[in-house]
């Protein structure tokens, strides 16, 4: 979407200096993938959260600080792991590539 | 109830696509999501408006939800097929809600929405119209739906199943992690409530697990089979998911969702709260 800011929806609104926030992008070829799945778990594997992309390709979680793992689904892919620290106050980017 | 009679899978719901005593019904937590696409001939239930009382915290009661589901065009008579985002929380609740006032033949779609585009299946646009009915709720059924004077008698006593993921239960997250955490409740747990997240029941495409792999989760964190049982969560969506694999798919009896979960137990004053990983004493 033109003008999508890095991680995508806008926080505004979120007092980001409470939250610990890990957002990013899921992309196959480069391209953004807008129907795949996200799953966040935690550092024992799990499960506290999952979202859709959005038709940008982005996600978003509130997480609490510590370590991550995100686990991505999409049609026509192998799930994708990819671990991730989250700091309060700080918003931890991601780049998903399937 | 069995898993033949409450779940269907994705062929069953593709064979019925023309079945006009079938109506597919999906209800998400992303209220958009129906309008960016949705199953062929399925309606769309809302659960912040058509569900929910819009001035007091209480569900729609009879009249409302009769009256509902004859605009939707439903008829008691109808098998009703649930499905929805976020691995059918919110289409569990509905089929809660179903159940609650009484509605016979309730499904719901084994993995729901999700299960159904990781599979690249169809989804359309078009609009679904269904002629008005009279559709007629019965009164609800109490025995599925627990209040927060029995929870707090339960404590201890009966089988008390916090759904929430970890970080929840503990008191370190007051919410699902895709949503701000800004909240002003207490965060914590209810005392003996044992921790056993809605997930543990789904695999990654969102199906259910097992049986056998039902009994053996729900066994080890616990819950005494021969003991009445109440679930809860945050706003008692995830807690119907629970509900539904205990009471639907494995068959126990006397199994209620408390809707109000922790959104009114965690602001309720002068009850007992556990923080922390431990279940906590009575």
């Amino acid at each position: 979407m033109c003008g999508a800011t890095t991680g995508g929806v806008s926080l505004e609104g979120v007092n980001v200096a409470k939250e610990s926030v890990i957002q990013g992008i899921v992309t196959r070829d480069d391209e953004p993938v807008g129907n795949a799945y996200v799953r966040l778990l935690d550092r024992t594997g799990e499960f506290t959260a999952e979202v859709p992309t959005s038709v940008t390709g982005h996600f978003r979680f509130f997480a609490s600080p510590g370590e991550w793992t995100l686990r991505t689904l999409a049609p026509k892919a192998d799930p994708v792991d990819r671990t991730v620290v989250a700091q309060q106050g700080s918003v931890a980017e991601v780049t998903v590539a399937i | 109830m069995s898993r033949e009679s409450a779940l269907v899978d994705a062929d069953w719901v593709a064979e019925h696509l023309d079945d006009p005593k079938v109506v597919l019904v999906e209800v998400d937590e992303d209220t958009s999501a129906y309008d960016k696409g949705h199953i062929k001939g399925a309606i769309k239930l809302d659960w912040t408006t058509d569900l929910q009382d819009q001035v007091r915290r209480d569900f729609v009661n009879k009249d409302q939800f009769s009256a509902l589901l004859s605009e939707r065009g439903v008829s008691n008579d109808d098998t009703v097929v649930l499905y929805g985002g976020n691995n059918n929380w919110f289409a569990a609740y509905a089929y809660w809600y179903f159940k609650l006032y009484g509605h016979e033949d309730v499904k719901l779609l084994d993995g729901g929405r999700k299960k159904w585009e990781l599979d690249s299946r169809e989804l359309t646009e078009d609009a679904t119209t269904r002629e008005a009915t009279t559709y007629t709720a019965k009164e609800q059924d109490h025995s599925i739906r627990a209040f927060r004077d029995e929870v707090v008698a339960a404590i201890g006593v009966q089988n008390l199943v916090d759904v929430r993921s970890p970080d929840e239960y503990a008191g370190r997250l007051m919410a699902p992690a895709h949503l701000p955490q800004e909240q002003a409740q207490r965060a914590g747990h209810i005392p003996t409530a044992a921790s056993v997240p809605w997930s543990k029941a789904a695999n990654d495409d969102g199906t259910f697990k097992s049986d056998d792999e039902l009994q053996k989760i729900y066994s080890e964190a616990g819950v005494d089979w021969n003991k009445d049982t109440i679930a809860y969560c945050r706003i008692g969506e995830r807690s119907s998911h629970t509900w539904f694999v205990l009471k639907e798919l494995l068959g126990q009896q006397n199994v209620k969702n408390y809707d109000g979960s922790w959104t009114e137990y965690g602001s309720l004053v002068g009850v007992p709260v556990a923080l922390g990983d431990e279940r906590g004493e009575a």
